[in-house]
């Protein structure tokens, strides 16, 4: 349980998806400009987040790595499918996108109206891939860690983007250097913090 | 010719059209990674637009996005396979970053904008100019950051060994350029100083 803690804690100060690792850079850039968007935007990453990993961590426990095809038959037991899990990966994330959007314009036309023009962005939202490839890479013992390691990657996500989207609405009021505004200034500033949150790295968990 | 040259400067995908940062920062540490990502994105535009061109008129539009991301996931695990086999230390340094050029915004961003309405070879030549504009700028801010941060390029030293401290010189390697953010503010300085230029031709 406390490593479970541990690693969602870990998941959103540590290895911040966009701080350390740029995952989902596009939109992050794309949709900072004010942060009522930002915030639609960063909790239907949290969404998918926590619906595809799960997904993707049965098919690759179940599937995928070698061995686990055993529940089959024996004989089936050498199988190493891995070569596999991008398209299977990116197969899930796009259906689940797709069936999301389906469902909430047909039952919760407000919540289609503040996340529906986002969900299509979502499907090529590289943090959302990403999370499924360190999921496979970094081999999560069970279930319970990786709704952990969903839940904290999209939250760490959904904090930079809101926090970038409110430094660009006080940034309006500032004399940038022409050629600076807009996309310049805004990699410039997600350099900076990213140092600040590089002093998370020294917490030891 | 245009369509070849036009996203190598004026149009670079990076600093101009703001896509496909995703997977580029992260492998910049270095050159020799650097490079391979950058081919490796390039045929897999080249590649992927041609394909998606030739089908352009049979794929039905409400499942347009799905049928793009298999072509391109085909793709990005014959490139996969391919690095595996013959340069498996560099796949190793990519890691998951190889995997994550399905979702580069750069091959969908080029799909959706030109291979889905033109024929197979213009398409071809744009992907394969975007891929090389892409490439372009890894390789820029890979050159900055190893030759400032390691000393090195390519792995061999650059700055001579009697000018570091430890052996009695002035020179210190800036740690600060192999840490993730400066890649960031790295390219934040390519793209002011591309656009400064931009405005004054």
């Amino acid at each position: 349980m406390e490593h479970t803690i541990n690693l969602f804690v870990k998941s959103i100060f540590v290895d911040n998806m966009i701080f350390a690792f740029f995952l989902g850079m596009c939109s992050y850039i794309a949709v900072s400009k004010n942060v009522k968007t930002a915030l639609g935007l960063g909790i239907a990453v949290i969404f998918v987040l926590l619906i595809t990993l799960p997904v993707n961590y049965l098919l690759n426990a179940c599937l995928l790595t070698p061995g686990s095809l055993a529940w089959i038959s024996p004989a089936l037991a050498e199988i190493d499918l891995r070569f596999l899990s991008f398209i299977l990966f990116i197969a899930v994330i796009a259906s689940v996108v797709q069936i999301l959007e389906m469902v909430i314009e047909k039952h919760t036309p407000t919540l289609y109206n503040q996340l529906g023009i986002f969900l299509p962005l979502i499907a090529v939202n590289c943090a959302i891939m990403g999370g499924s490839l360190f999921m496979q890479e970094r081999e999560y013992a069970n279930i319970g860690e990786t709704l952990a390691f969903a839940a904290g990657s999209g939250i760490g996500w959904c904090l930079a983007i809101i926090g970038i989207a409110a430094i660009r609405e006080k940034l309006h009021y500032s004399n940038i250097p022409e050629p600076l505004r807009g996309v310049g200034i805004t990699f410039i500033l997600t350099g900076l913090m990213g140092i600040a949150f590089m002093s998370f790295m020294g917490i030891k968990l | 010719m245009k369509l070849f040259t036009d996203p190598i400067s004026k149009n670079n995908p990076i600093t101009v059209l703001v896509l496909g940062i995703c997977s580029a920062l992260a492998v910049t540490v270095k050159l020799e990674p650097a490079l391979v990502m950058g081919l490796a994105v390039t045929i897999v535009t080249a590649c992927s637009s041609f394909i998606l061109s030739l089908l352009r008129n049979t794929i039905p539009p409400r499942i347009r996005i799905i049928v793009q991301l298999v072509v391109v996931a085909t793709f990005v695990i014959l490139i996969d396979q391919f690095l595996r086999a013959f340069a498996y230390d560099v796949s190793k340094q990519l890691s998951v970053f190889v995997g994550l050029i399905i979702t580069n915004c750069i091959i969908m961003g080029r799909i959706e904008a030109f291979a889905l309405g033109n024929k197979p070879w213009p398409s071809f030549i744009d992907g394969l100019g975007n891929g090389l504009g892409y490439g372009m700028i890894l390789i820029i801010v890979a050159f900055i950051r190893e030759l400032f941060g390691s000393g090195t390029l390519f792995g061999y030293q650059m700055i001579p060994e009697s000018w570091y401290i430890t052996n009695g010189g002035f020179y210190a390697n800036n740690g600060l350029m192999i840490l993730p953010p400066m890649a960031m503010i790295v390219v934040g300085i390519i793209i002011w100083i591309q656009r400064s230029f931009i405005r004054t031709n």
